[in-house]
């Protein structure tokens, strides 16, 4: 009789939980495009300038989201043309050469790398910057540069994990196909088992590129700042659209400012959202099993 | 050929060897701008001492308190919610709503943790303090609820996956004695995938500890040690993020690699438990 009961509870929590999970994420995109919808315009983005100026950077934008949008574009290319190159030649060495005892050394400091908070990456990149500002240049400061080094270490175990495991996860049959017809260990990589596991790896890269695009802890302490135009060199401060957001909650002034607040948020759900959703299309098991497998 | 082959392996392990370096390379590199912490004991003082600089004692003890408090509520906010939301995904639900769920479940994967802060701040925070009528609302409770929000899909993926990995065989048993779908989950699916759950605990634990944005943003940020769930708070992470000193040398400084520290070990720590389980057991199966 008491299991009856129990299993009843079960059965009536799980739908509970079930809404109460769909019912928050609905609440929180809600509110967002409810308060921020009407704020997306042409103004919001290039304020008072004009969008054609401000686009091929003949004029800077002091009152809009442009120069923030910038800023995060140029530090994901920066740091994904950094990580990507590593993050796939070392998934490629883990998943093809690497072999026993030293394949697990190797995979346990990756999980590690992968657990590090990025507030601990942004402090990394701090410290380094101001190290080397005491040490070796004076003009050396926390900048774009060092805020796309330390984005690159946030992400390259996503990228060496999607690598490796989109490699191991090719049949056996494929791997030992090229071999079999004289063809070196190299040759295999490239033209069998890379062009066969592009898919995990482009998931990878684009799950690496929604990552950098979204974190505010380690930019915040490696020279994301506001108010600074589109960054003009990779050793200047930049403003960065997760930074504004985070900016706009707590330094507020008037009404208008937190309205283009909702309205940064809602752009920067969109481009995360889009990637993410790319990311999962491209191969969804494989992204998660990189996310959460470790 | 022999030597671009050569050339190509040293290249993948050069990339490799790199990548590990980084992971020491942070390790070092707060040990070394830290080190004078560790002399004299004065570390593990750190540890145990409250924070208060007009009077040079510079203890970390309050993030601790705040740290652990905020990502334990969390955890057991988000805890019961991801199993029952996992077990609505593999059994107990309708198809179709648990393939929603799911599709939803993997989405929320890609919400910018800054969005979850900024959309605490002015909906969750308001209502809690009207609720509660104390304070103002930015406090441990409100931060650990939209924690547990960040954490479920972690949870709930890792959850739902490891309950996919029961052996048809066992399911298609319950199925021939007549057992329904709860007695599916509760006495067949549960037993049968609780390291799993253990795993996908742990690395949710990980998240949680390790968020900045929304400790941030939402827990207040007080530097005294928190009395209750609706004091507010400051956790390890949000202390570094908090930096005002410029200062290279100074003992407030320093102790920022002290909640680093602290932090890279709790992660180290993480990632070994999860292989301990993972090796041990897992794979015997």
């Amino acid at each position: 009789m008491m299991d009856r009961v129990l299993e009843k509870v079960v059965a009536g929590f799980s739908w509970i939980c079930a809404m109460v999970l769909l019912g928050t994420v609905f609440c929180i995109v809600g509110y967002l495009l409810i308060n921020g919808l009407g704020t997306i315009n042409v103004t919001l983005i290039f304020g008072e300038t004009d969008p054609v100026d401000a686009l091929l950077f003949r004029k800077q934008v002091f009152d809009g989201l442009f120069p923030a949008i910038v800023g995060t574009f140029a530090l994901v290319a920066l740091s994904v043309s950094f990580a990507v190159p590593i993050g796939i030649a070392a998934g490629i060495y883990m998943a093809e050469y690497c072999r026993g005892v030293l394949k697990r050394v190797f995979s346990l400091f990756f999980d590690v790398l992968a657990g590090i908070p990025s507030i601990v990456v942004g402090l990394f990149g701090f410290s380094v910057a101001i190290f080397l500002h005491n040490y070796f240049s004076s003009r050396i400061y926390p900048c774009l540069l060092i805020s796309a080094l330390s984005l690159a270490f946030l992400v390259l175990p996503y990228l060496i994990r999607t690598t490796q495991i989109s490699l191991e996860n090719l049949p056996e049959d494929i791997r030992q196909t090229a071999p079999a017809l004289g063809a070196t260990k190299l040759q295999n990589i490239f033209y069998v088992l890379i062009p066969r596991s592009l898919s995990g790896m482009a998931s990878g890269v684009i799950l690496s590129i929604g990552r950098c695009a979204e974190d505010t802890a380690v930019i915040m302490l490696t020279g994301a700042v506001t108010m600074v135009g589109v960054p003009k060199s990779v050793f200047s401060n930049y403003e960065a659209l997760p930074f504004y957001i985070y900016y706009i909650s707590s330094q507020y002034s008037n009404k208008q400012e937190l309205l283009s607040g909702y309205g940064a948020a809602i752009i920067l759900l969109v481009i995360c959202g889009l990637l993410f959703t790319v990311a999962f299309f491209v191969k969804h098991r494989l992204a998660y099993h990189a996310l959460y497998r470790q | 050929m022999k030597v671009i082959d050569r050339f190509a392996e040293k290249f993948f392990w050069v990339a490799a060897v790199l990548s590990l370096s980084v992971t020491v390379l942070i390790f070092g590199f707060m040990v070394i701008l830290g080190f004078p912490l560790f002399k004299g004991g004065q570390f593990i003082e750190l540890l145990s001492k409250p924070w208060l600089p007009d009077h040079g004692i510079f203890g970390i003890y309050p993030m601790i308190v705040g740290t652990l408090s905020i990502a334990l509520l969390g955890l057991g906010f988000a805890f019961p919610l991801c199993l029952g939301c996992s077990a609505f995904i593999s059994v107990l639900g309708p198809k179709r709503l648990g393939r929603i769920l799911k599709k939803t479940v993997q989405i929320m994967t890609g919400i910018p943790t800054v969005i979850y802060g900024f959309v605490g701040i002015f909906l969750l925070v308001p209502v809690i303090r009207e609720v509660f009528e104390s304070g103002s609302g930015m406090c441990i409770l409100s931060t650990s609820l939209l924690l547990a929000i960040l954490i479920s899909p972690t949870m709930i993926l890792f959850f739902s996956d490891s309950f996919d990995q029961v052996p048809k065989p066992f399911l298609d048993a319950v199925d021939a004695l007549g057992g329904n779908k709860a007695q599916k989950i509760l006495y067949v699916i549960l037993p049968y995938s609780w390291r799993g759950v253990l795993t996908g605990l742990i690395l949710a634990l990980g998240r949680a500890m390790g968020d900045t944005m929304i400790a941030l943003m939402v827990a207040g940020n007080a530097v005294a040690i928190p009395d209750s769930v609706l004091d507010s708070a400051r956790t390890l992470t949000a202390h570094i993020a908090l930096i005002i000193a410029a200062d290279f040398e100074s003992l407030e400084f320093k102790t920022l690699f002290a909640c680093g520290i602290i932090l890279y070990l709790f992660t180290t720590f993480i990632a070994l438990s999860v292989r301990s389980i993972d090796s041990k057991f897992w794979r015997k199966k």
